[in-house]
């Protein structure tokens, strides 16, 4: 009875609320098919109808495809972001550092916060970007799986490292380099998402977490663990477990780690697979620990003193958001001078004190300190040497592995 | 129904001459809109689902139809135990539904008085927030060590359902339990609404006639109340039914790793696998198989033209 507390919601409850309010039932939306179909299938009768409505291949163009560069004659950029992906002033509605850009630059940045989900953005533009159109969008920000899966199918511009200085000298070096994008040829990070352990220290009432084992094997903590359904996170952090490098594991490491998982589900100690929505189950003490996103648990923690994390010894896995710009974009310099801007480490550093995920540019701690002392040395926004050493990044999969892996996954996760 | 006569169609007077011809489209016309949006938001969906199934490739090869049937066993094969599951769950909500919701749509129509409108407004009102935020607050109703299931544990309930296979531990969330009382709470309105509708419709003349007649208050439900609300049942039990089935927020909140419904074996098919195919093959499947059940339900309740 002592651990219920109807107490109102944190802002990440609240955030994560949103999120999965529109990853849920928005997710579903049938845009993508609607417009499929419209285009298609207008010929209705029997199988001629059915046949006339296959989904073309993907184009295979490396490199990308620009547009004219209409940078000189328009000012401006759009750029398509994450919701509450950015910083905001008192009043919630301006961007400060949007508008310093703005100041500086002259260009108008047009910033649209219309990307909710991965797999739902990639139905919204994959149309356009297979017939080689614009998608009227300069800039996007994409997680790294898909950010891989944009530039392998070729829809992502080569970016022209003459207009990425501070770019190319400030990135972080545990993002140098990712094996689906060598040297940050199409893209840059705009966040890093570390995924580690959160547990609550009343909930889990005495009992010692340190690795991932213990929360597939102590008993007493039976129906109280939680995994994420995000596979590259759960899964990665399983392999680590088990002494396997996410970075070069192979499928029979994978089905071991997944025989590993099925274990713990079959003794019910999986209390269940989430997104977003762990964050109400970790700060109720419904889930004793579980695997968190590391921005969230800055938060929680913030909220809930009762919530801490732990950096396994294996080590935790670290994935990205990042910045592309996709074919046929008009406004390609404007949105490289864009994303030079968010490696100046002032820029980032009041990027970084809003929103609490894993900063990648180097020499912010400084400027962030001038803003936030206490963000400035937490590990989770600007990860220390011996933290970084930790990160482990899931290595890029061709796209039949992926599906393997997903099915496999999923079918672990009971769908 | 005793109370509702057709209006004799109304003769032409003599004399006058026949509708112009003007009119005859007019029917037609104001069909329009209604045609063209089954059209566009059905037919055409479900034609492409149905290309979408029998097709195969990959998204970078492209998917060509190949009229690959075997699709939808592989599907069926593999998931079987899902659809089982989510017609059991869907099944168990509407009759939870149908118990709880019978006695308050009675109320409400016979008995409520002047508080009819109010209580009226108190079934409707969780509709003013999101299905998302409805089932959510489930979570902190059913939380561990909470008053609810800290009640049930001290009355022995949980053993008994723990029993059953229904909970797990002394938990309540993330179990087959906690899915049914996320559909059941959710789809509730839906139940009531249809049988509030029907039940107000009947004469009260007729509980007179009945009471005049020494029938008790119970054969009086059985033989008049209840056969004359049949329309409210079955379009209630359907209303609810079909989109419980096929529900996969409840399961996806409330469930665990086993009570995952087709719903989100479908979702996870679409937009974490990308197998199209196989996604569009589990919903033709999910769609025929409530067709089949719900004309079987029909047919035995013998409500054809009642629906």
């Amino acid at each position: 009875m002592e651990q219920y507390e109807p107490d109102r919601l944190s802002a990440a409850q609240v955030a994560a609320m949103r999120r999965s309010f529109r990853n849920g039932r928005a997710a579903l939306t049938r845009r993508s098919l609607l417009r499929a179909s419209a285009g298609g299938a207008l010929a209705v009768g029997g199988g001629g109808a059915l046949s006339g409505c296959g989904i073309p291949a993907a184009g295979k163009t490396q490199g990308g495809v620009s547009a004219e560069d209409h940078s000189k004659e328009e000012k401006t950029v759009n750029f398509s972001n994450w919701t509450e992906y950015m910083d905001v002033d008192d009043s919630g509605r301006r961007h400060p550092t949007l508008e310093a850009f703005t100041k500086r630059t002259g260009i108008k940045v047009e910033y649209t916060e219309d990307i909710n989900d991965n797999t739902e953005f990639f139905g919204k533009i994959k149309p356009q970007l297979a017939a080689g159109q614009d998608t009227g969008r300069d800039i996007i920000v994409l997680t790294d799986w898909l950010a891989a899966r944009l530039i392998r199918l070729g829809w992502a511009q080569k970016l022209d490292p003459a207009n990425l200085p501070n770019a190319f000298a400030n990135l972080s070096p545990q993002f140098r380099s990712p094996d689906w994008d060598p040297g940050r040829a199409y893209s840059y990070p705009w966040q890093g998402i570390a995924a580690v352990i959160a547990y609550n220290k009343k909930a889990l009432d005495g009992v010692e977490v340190k690795t991932l084992s213990d929360l597939l094997d102590n008993p007493k903590l039976k129906g109280r663990v939680g995994l994420l359904t995000e596979m590259r996170d759960t899964m990665g952090l399983t392999l680590l477990d088990m002494d396997k490098d996410p970075e070069k594991f192979t499928a029979d490491d994978y089905d071991a780690a997944l025989a590993r998982l099925q274990k713990a589900v079959d003794k019910g100690q999986i209390r269940r697979f989430t997104g977003n929505d762990y964050t109400a189950d970790i700060s109720k003490g419904d889930f004793a620990a579980c695997v968190a996103w590391a921005g969230d648990v800055v938060q929680l923690k913030a909220d809930n003193p009762d919530i801490d994390f732990l950096i396994p010894d294996s080590g935790y896995m670290m994935s990205s958001d990042n910045l592309l710009i996709p074919n046929k974009a008009r406004h390609k310099t404007n949105a490289e001078r864009l994303i030079d801007y968010y490696f100046e480490p002032q820029a980032a550093a009041r990027l970084a004190a809003y929103i609490n995920f894993v900063c990648p540019v180097d020499g912010v701690k400084d400027d962030l300190a001038k803003i936030d002392e206490d963000a400035a040395n937490n590990p989770l926004i600007l990860p220390d040497r011996a933290m970084q050493a930790k990160s482990r990044a899931f290595r890029s999969l061709s796209s039949e592995e992926e599906t393997v892996f997903e099915e496999k996954f999923a079918k672990l996760t009971g769908a | 129904m005793a109370t509702v006569t057709e209006a004799p169609p109304l003769a032409p007077a003599p004399g006058t001459k026949p509708p112009r011809r003007r009119g005859r489209w007019t029917p037609y016309l104001l069909l329009l809109p209604g045609l063209l949006w089954l059209l566009v938001f059905f037919a055409l969906p479900v034609i492409y689902q149905a290309s979408t199934s029998v097709q195969t490739g990959s998204l970078e090869e492209g998917y060509e139809v190949t009229w690959h049937f075997a699709t939808y066993w592989d599907a069926l094969s593999e998931y079987w135990p899902q659809f089982v599951r989510s017609v059991l769950y869907a099944a168990s909500a509407t009759v939870l539904c149908l118990l709880l919701g019978y006695p308050l749509a009675y109320l409400i129509a016979f008995r409520a008085g002047r508080w009819r409108n109010l209580i009226m407004i108190l079934v409707i009102a969780p509709f003013f927030t999101s299905f998302l935020i409805r089932t959510l607050a489930w979570k902190t109703i059913l939380a561990d060590g909470g008053p609810v299931v800290g009640a049930l544990d001290a009355l022995h309930v949980l053993d008994v359902t723990a029993w059953l296979g229904w909970t797990a531990g002394d938990r309540v969330l993330a179990t087959p339990l906690a899915v049914v009382c996320g559909l059941t709470y959710n789809f509730l309105p839906f139940m009531i609404l249809p049988l509030y509708t029907s039940l107000e419709r009947i004469d009260p003349r007729l509980h007179e006639a009945a009471n005049d007649l020494y029938a008790r208050p119970s054969t009086t439900f059985r033989k008049v109340t209840f056969p004359l609300s049949m329309p409210g049942v079955v379009s209630g039990t359907l209303l609810t039914f079909i989109p419980a089935t096929g529900d996969y927020i409840n399961a996806d909140l409330l469930g665990s790793t086993d009570t995952r419904m087709v719903g989100n074996v479908i979702q996870s098919q679409f937009l974490r696998i990308l197998d199209y195919p196989t996604a569009a093959a589990l919903s033709f499947i999910l769609m025929a198989a409530i067709l089949f059940m719900v004309t079987f339900y029909i047919r035995r309740s013998g409500t054809e033209d009642l629906v």
